[in-house]
């Protein structure tokens, strides 16, 4: 369990300290919401409706576009190969890996979600329900995105690929993530949506590392 | 005492039982339509309420129907190549899936034509039809992603991983679209809530269209098989070329 957590660390220090990997996502996360009311209008009443929306769909996009950096560099300089031949089980080395994509990409997407919910005219009560959702959603991101980014480690043109893989994947994690925010100006609460999103979330948990490691078994070989 | 599927590990075996086969299933499928058809056009009678636009019913149904079945075989043929490795599972498992994607479109096309008279719009981002375009992006994901590759058995094996990720999500897909919106009337199941004029021509084609797919599934199958032997024959050729080549020449080598 130690090298589970060395890895994480190790991924964590690399994502902070290379720059521009957590940066980058941020910035995306920005300029999608931001280009929003320029193709929409400046129409506030129709933005705060479909706000939740919007900064959903630029988390998975932002989140998309950083799934590449948790597999390829590694493949790329060899490290893959020595995780594969270490004691840790590859099924760990993936899980390890997730779990950094997801401190360092979906927790920060996350905590900036309200920021941008200002420039979309958000109403201030629904900011912490769509945090919540942000934060029980994510780890599925990062751990269904696991999957793609393990499959397409050694395509070429994996960007688009990964796209057109994982997007389907996180059709239940929008939808319910969704749900739990109009649920919650209802009056029945926000209860069983937000059951499911948690159950989403601990499923990709379970299910990511396992397709995962099995597809990178497949290509090490 | 082999089982069949142990027989049909030679591909050669494979090659001559389904070269027997195909032309009985085929004929079979195009009878089976043909008749359908008749029954459908000729004998049915117009729906009370959709009038002559029921008829999309008898192409719509079973392609949709085939749209799940043929990804139910492709994940099982995935399965049997990442558990068992059967040599067969993979050439299976690559020729199922354009066909399945092809019929997913046919469903959703019919349906979108059915749904303008009937519905008043071309589409609805209603529960059924939103599960159904989401299996036919996964059919193009899988697609994609066999293409990208050049060495074929990585690619296979990668691909029967992503169809068993998917048969894991599907379920979930489709009861979180469900929750969502309905439009789509549920599925009868063929059961005796339809009138017997237009159940029995359904079931005709249903059957019909099963046949003709598995008519598909093998011919593509023996393709494969073929295409396979051609390109080791062809690197083969290349190699023994070579060979000669750096006989002849042992410094260039």
């Amino acid at each position: 369990m130690n090298a589970f957590w060395t890895l994480v660390g190790r991924d964590i220090r690399l994502a902070v300290r290379e720059g521009g990997a957590l940066g980058t996502a941020l910035g995306f996360f920005l300029i999608v919401v931001a280009m929003m009311p320029l193709g929409l209008g400046p129409d506030l009443n129709l933005l705060s409706r479909i706000a939740p929306g919007i900064l959903w769909i630029a988390l998975l996009l932002a989140a998309l576009l950083s799934l590449g950096r948790i597999f390829e560099t590694d493949y790329e300089d060899g490290t893959l190969d020595v995780f594969a031949t270490a004691s840790l089980p590859l099924e760990l080395v993936a899980a390890a890996k997730a779990l950094a994509h997801w401190l360092t990409t979906g927790i920060p997407l996350a905590l900036l979600a309200p920021v941008l919910g200002v420039l979309l005219n958000l109403d201030v009560k629904t900011y912490p329900v769509l945090m919540a959702t942000m934060l029980v959603g994510t780890p599925a991101v990062s751990f269904l995105g696991a999957i793609g980014a393990a499959l397409t480690v050694k395509a070429r043109r994996g960007g688009l690929l990964l796209a057109l893989i994982v997007l389907p994947l996180y059709v239940p994690t929008l939808i319910f993530g969704i749900s739990v925010i109009s649920a919650s100006a209802g009056p029945s609460g926000v209860g069983s949506s937000f059951l499911i999103l948690m159950a989403i979330s601990l499923i990709s948990i379970a299910l990511g590392p396992l397709a995962a490691a099995a597809a990178l078994r497949i290509q090490l070989q | 005492m082999q089982t069949l599927t142990q027989k049909l590990a030679n591909p050669t075996r494979f090659m001559q039982l389904s070269g027997t086969m195909l032309p009985w299933i085929a004929g079979a499928a195009a009878v089976i339509i043909a008749y359908g058809l008749y029954l459908v056009f000729a004998v049915s009678p117009p729906d009370y309420q959709q009038g002559e636009t029921v008829k999309i019913m008898y192409i719509h149904v079973p392609s949709a129907w085939l749209a799940m079945m043929a990804y139910g075989l492709v994940a099982v043929s995935s399965f049997g190549l990442l558990v068992f490795r059967h040599p067969l599972a993979d050439v299976s498992a690559k020729a199922a899936v354009p066909i399945g994607a092809a019929f997913t479109f046919l469903a959703l096309f019919t349906g979108s034509l059915w749904g303008k008279p009937m519905w008043g719009t071309y589409w609805v981002w209603d529960a059924r039809l939103t599960s159904v375009l989401i299996l036919f992006f996964l059919y193009l994901g899988l697609m994609a992603l066999r293409s990208s590759m050049d060495d074929e058995s990585t690619a296979a094996k990668l691909t029967a991983v992503l169809a068993l990720v998917g048969v894991a999500i599907l379920p979930i897909i489709k009861f979180s679209v469900d929750w969502w919106n309905t439009l789509h009337q549920p599925s009868t199941g063929f059961t005796s809530t339809v009138d017997p004029s237009l159940r029995v021509p359904l079931l005709i084609m249903a059957l019909g269209f099963t046949l003709l797919f598995f008519a598909m599934h093998l011919k593509a199958m023996r393709n494969e098989i073929l295409r396979r032997r051609v390109k080791a024959m062809r690197v083969a050729d290349i190699a023994h070329r070579d060979g000669m080549s750096a006989l002849s020449n042992p410094v260039a080598g």
